[in-house]
């Protein structure tokens, strides 16, 4: 049985952090879930997606955060329990509904589930959004392993419903992505009736729900805060282990608390320093918080990235300082720690060896020394690229071709999705600006614009088929109505690629497979006003002369849909178009004025060239029979035939 | 084989391979064996973004005593599962010592910069060489070799774990395998699974 539907409390499962996540929402009697895809928060829709059924919950990949928020608390609004779940850049996104949400208040419960990225392993900010909390004044719950994933998800749902109030909590891709054990609680009836009462008189819980007053609703959310702080001083997720009155406190949270136990065991200091280890990060319980600063007087404040706790905590002790004397801090402000990157064990391990000056070498240092010079020199390094088969490779190779033909200096403003790494030499370097989803039509709206001032440089612009209904849209909608002359390329790969293949409104099923109308990409491109192409990118020279109409046609905003599946959708994956093969008679390798066009330039891992025999060849194993190679060789060499 | 302790609590394994190559799957598999055999286990796994062709590396804890960091502190590897020969040798230089055993696949994937001619590849005698300077104690199996004959070379993953349990080092065997295995994937794959995990175990002995 599926962890997510097992009744039974008690049982034991190896659970990812989202998918404990995912069951201490269960657990709470969710009704509804909403987010958009965005690493590492992605497996909590998916899971809860499979329970949608059994559970009765509506769950939906919604177009945005923002509206993925809205959905989520209009459930709240009609007494139910929810959850949006987003990336860090999701909570930026919805920051303009969740403003007013703070004020207005809910019916039921909701979490906004964050999971952020420190460290940037799949984005490309490390933005630390644990200061929305302290902004917006909404409660701020941090879990410290997989256990508490669920049990605070749970938890934090209930906590959300006894004050009304939307309540963050934060989970990073080392507790997202990483599993442990867990022991599963019971689940709840599954009836639920929404009703939206709405009908009664204005500022009561019956009547409309609004911000404003602002005054007045303002002061109602600070009042809630006061008492949520006492809430947190009781609250079983703050917890301390070390001794009474240790030599050093370390006070930490979310994943370093894992870290800091780690740590702390590696240099056997179990009885010097103890871990207070926060679950409730806003608003700090004060009095628990003096109780453990009046226990020593060094305390080091761990936590990823920049200085939220630590700042906070200052505060507290100021306050304090008449009762409980000066404390000497270490964390990130006296750089005892970096407040960029992820933390690990051994940042940790460092931070102790220096505070409390002891001495520790994990490895001889002649061991450590050798074994890197021989991971540089003999463990060639793996440069981030599009994987066989791969549609973005093919169209960024016609965009590129096209764009030095032209020779005008034209550039791409790109976008957010797997086709962000055409900064790199997969996509042959030729996106040259990335910001934020939908970003890349936005400031290609602008540039357009610059011929005014002499600029007559070509602009385009690539956004996937997910992004472009995200943010894209209202910025084509700005390049149309104002002639920015520029054309937009939609890279439609059929589904949210990057994160996992999530659906989009562009497609006809949605995230628990049941058939919905699709929104065609082309037709409203076209009802927006823009000129609108179709091609397939795998057709280059079709493609290629497509662009250069396009570029041609000088006047306002053109569209080009370079439509063909991910090689890893369900549709492509594990299915070749075509056996292809190297005719070792025709390649001439080095000797060709091509210089190895294909394995140098082109780049891609099916392609392998042979140094001892000298030419090129496929291997079979990493090959996806997508035919574009035998396109680009200009000797004629790689052959293609379909496969049956 | 199940009543066997722990070398060491916790003993740490690092699997690691290129994006593509069933890393995750394999962590999973191993990390819920030895739940169901009453351990504590904890998985760090790095795979964000889902392109194929960087390295892919999951960090296994496995504990009498509780979950542990998802990342395993410098030096402190007990033993390395390598889906690809050249990873083995990144992962030694943050993770290694010279006890660790290393149990490697011995079919290259070619980094995209060795293929464009940029860097160089190293021999099968140069890999084998430079792991013997990190460590005494490893295996070369021809996983992927035989997992394409066995139809699929997906399933070197499965032969990998087959090979851990084949060093009878972690307490878990085919019946662990096979009861876990069901909850992954569908039925038509079970026995192509069950085989290469045989095979993989028959390769160490």
């Amino acid at each position: 049985m599926s962890f997510l539907v097992d009744g039974k409390k008690g049982n034991k499962y190896l659970l990812m952090g989202n998918e404990a996540i995912a069951r201490g929402a269960l657990e709470a009697g969710i009704s509804v879930a909403a987010g958009y895809p965005g690493t590492p928060s992605s497996e909590i829709i998916e899971n809860l997606a499979k329970a949608a059924e059994e559970r009765n919950v509506y769950v939906e990949w919604s177009v945005n955060e923002k509206v993925a928020m809205e959905v989520a608390a209009s459930a709240a609004f009609a007494g139910l329990r929810s959850i949006c779940t987003v990336k860090q850049n999701g909570v930026h996104v919805a920051s303009d509904f969740f403003v007013h949400l703070a004020y207005s208040g809910i019916r039921g419960g909701m979490l906004l589930i964050l999971c952020e990225d420190p460290g940037a392993i799949s984005s490309i900010n490390e933005v630390d959004s644990r200061y929305f909390a302290k902004m917006l004044e909404v409660p701020l719950l941090e879990p410290g392993d997989f256990q508490e994933a669920k049990d605070m998800a749970k938890w934090g749902l209930e906590l959300s419903d006894e004050i009304k109030s939307v309540i963050m909590f934060r989970s990073v891709t080392r507790l997202s992505h990483a599993s442990g054990n867990v022991i599963i609680d019971s689940l709840p009836s599954v009836d639920k009736t929404a009703y939206f009462d709405c009908h009664g008189p204005v500022f009561s819980d019956r009547g409309p729900i609004i911000s404003a007053p602002v005054p007045m609703m303002h002061t109602l959310q600070q009042n809630k805060m006061k008492k949520v702080a006492e809430i947190f001083e009781e609250s079983p997720f703050n917890t301390y282990r070390g001794p009474e009155k240790p030599e050093l406190l370390i006070i930490t949270s979310s994943a370093c608390y894992l870290y800091s136990i780690e740590a702390v065991h590696v240099l056997g200091l179990g009885d010097r320093v103890g871990i207070l280890k926060l679950g409730t990060t806003w608003p700090l319980p004060p009095k628990l918080i003096k109780k453990h600063l009046s226990s020593t007087d060094n305390i080091l404040i761990i936590e990823e990235v920049i200085s939220f706790m630590e700042e906070n905590i200052k505060v507290l002790a100021a306050d304090f300082a008449g009762e409980i004397g000066v404390k000497k801090f270490y964390g990130k402000n006296d750089g005892t720690l970096p407040s960029t990157n992820e933390m690990n064990p051994d940042i940790l391990v460092d931070a102790l060896k220096n505070v409390l000056g002891i001495e520790y070498t994990p490895v001889p240092e002649e061991y450590e020394k050798n074994a890197r010079i021989l991971a540089f020199t003999k463990s060639p390094n793996r440069e981030l690229t599009f994987c066989p088969g791969c549609p973005h490779r093919a169209s960024f190779w016609s965009i590129n071709n096209v764009l030095k033909m032209d020779n005008r200096g034209g550039f791409v403003c790109g976008d957010i999705g797997c086709y962000t790494m055409a900064i790199l030499p997969t996509g042959f370097s030729t996106v040259k600006t990335v910001h934020a989803m939908g970003s890349g039509t936005g400031t290609a709206s602008g540039f357009g614009k610059l011929r005014q001032f002499n600029m007559d440089q070509p602009v385009l612009s690539v956004c996937g088929d997910s992004t472009f209904f995200h943010a894209a849209m209202p910025a084509l909608v700005n390049a149309v109505h104002h002639k920015s002359d520029i054309t937009m390329v939609i890279l439609d790969n059929s589904g949210t690629a990057m994160t996992g293949f999530q659906p989009h409104p562009g497609l006809d099923y949605n995230v628990t497979g049941e058939k919905v109308p699709s929104v065609d990409i082309a037709e409203v491109c076209r009802a927006i006003g823009a000129r609108v192409e179709v091609r397939d990118p795998f057709e280059l020279e079709e493609t290629q002369n497509t662009l250069m109409d396009l570029f041609q046609d000088t006047k306002g905003a053109k569209v080009l849909i370079l439509k063909q599946p991910c090689s890893l959708s369900p549709e492509r994956k594990g299915k070749k178009n075509f056996e292809m093969s190297v005719n070792e008679e025709i390649c001439i390798g080095e000797n060709c004025g091509c210089n190895r066009l294909c394995t140098r330039i082109f780049r891609c891992p099916g392609l392998v060239w042979d140094k001892e025999k000298k030419v090129a060849h496929i291997d079979e194993v990493i090959c996806t029979g997508c035919g574009v190679c035998a396109s680009i060789c200009p000797a004629g060499a790689i052959t293609k035939v379909e496969v049956q | 084989m199940k009543k066997k302790e722990l070398k060491k609590d916790p003993y740490n394994v690092i699997i690691t391979g290129v994006g593509g190559q069933g890393n995750v799957l394999a962590s999973r598999l191993l990390g819920n064996m030895m739940v169901n055999n009453g351990y504590f286990v904890t998985i760090g796994e790095t795979f964000g973004a889902s392109q194929r062709g960087g390295s892919v590396m999951s960090h296994l804890r496995i504990s009498k005593k509780s979950v542990w960091s998802p990342l395993i502190p410098k030096g402190m590897a007990d033993m390395v599962v390598s889906l690809e020969p050249i990873e083995s040798i990144k992962v030694m230089a943050n993770y290694g010592n010279n006890k660790v055993k290393i149990i490697s696949n011995t079919r290259p994937i070619y980094p995209v910069q060795v293929i464009a001619g940029e860097l160089q590849y190293p021999s099968r005698e140069d890999i084998e060489t430079t792991i013997g300077e990190l460590t005494s104690d490893y295996t070369f199996i021809d996983a992927t070799d035989e997992a394409i004959k066995l139809g699929n070379p997906i399933l070197g993953n499965i032969m990998m774990i087959g090979a851990v349990a084949g060093t009878g080092i972690l307490p878990f065997d085919k019946k662990d395998f096979e009861k876990v295995i069901t909850n992954y994937l569908p039925s038509d794959k079970i026995d192509a699974n069950i085989k290469a995990f045989e095979i993989g175990e028959k390769m160490v002995h």
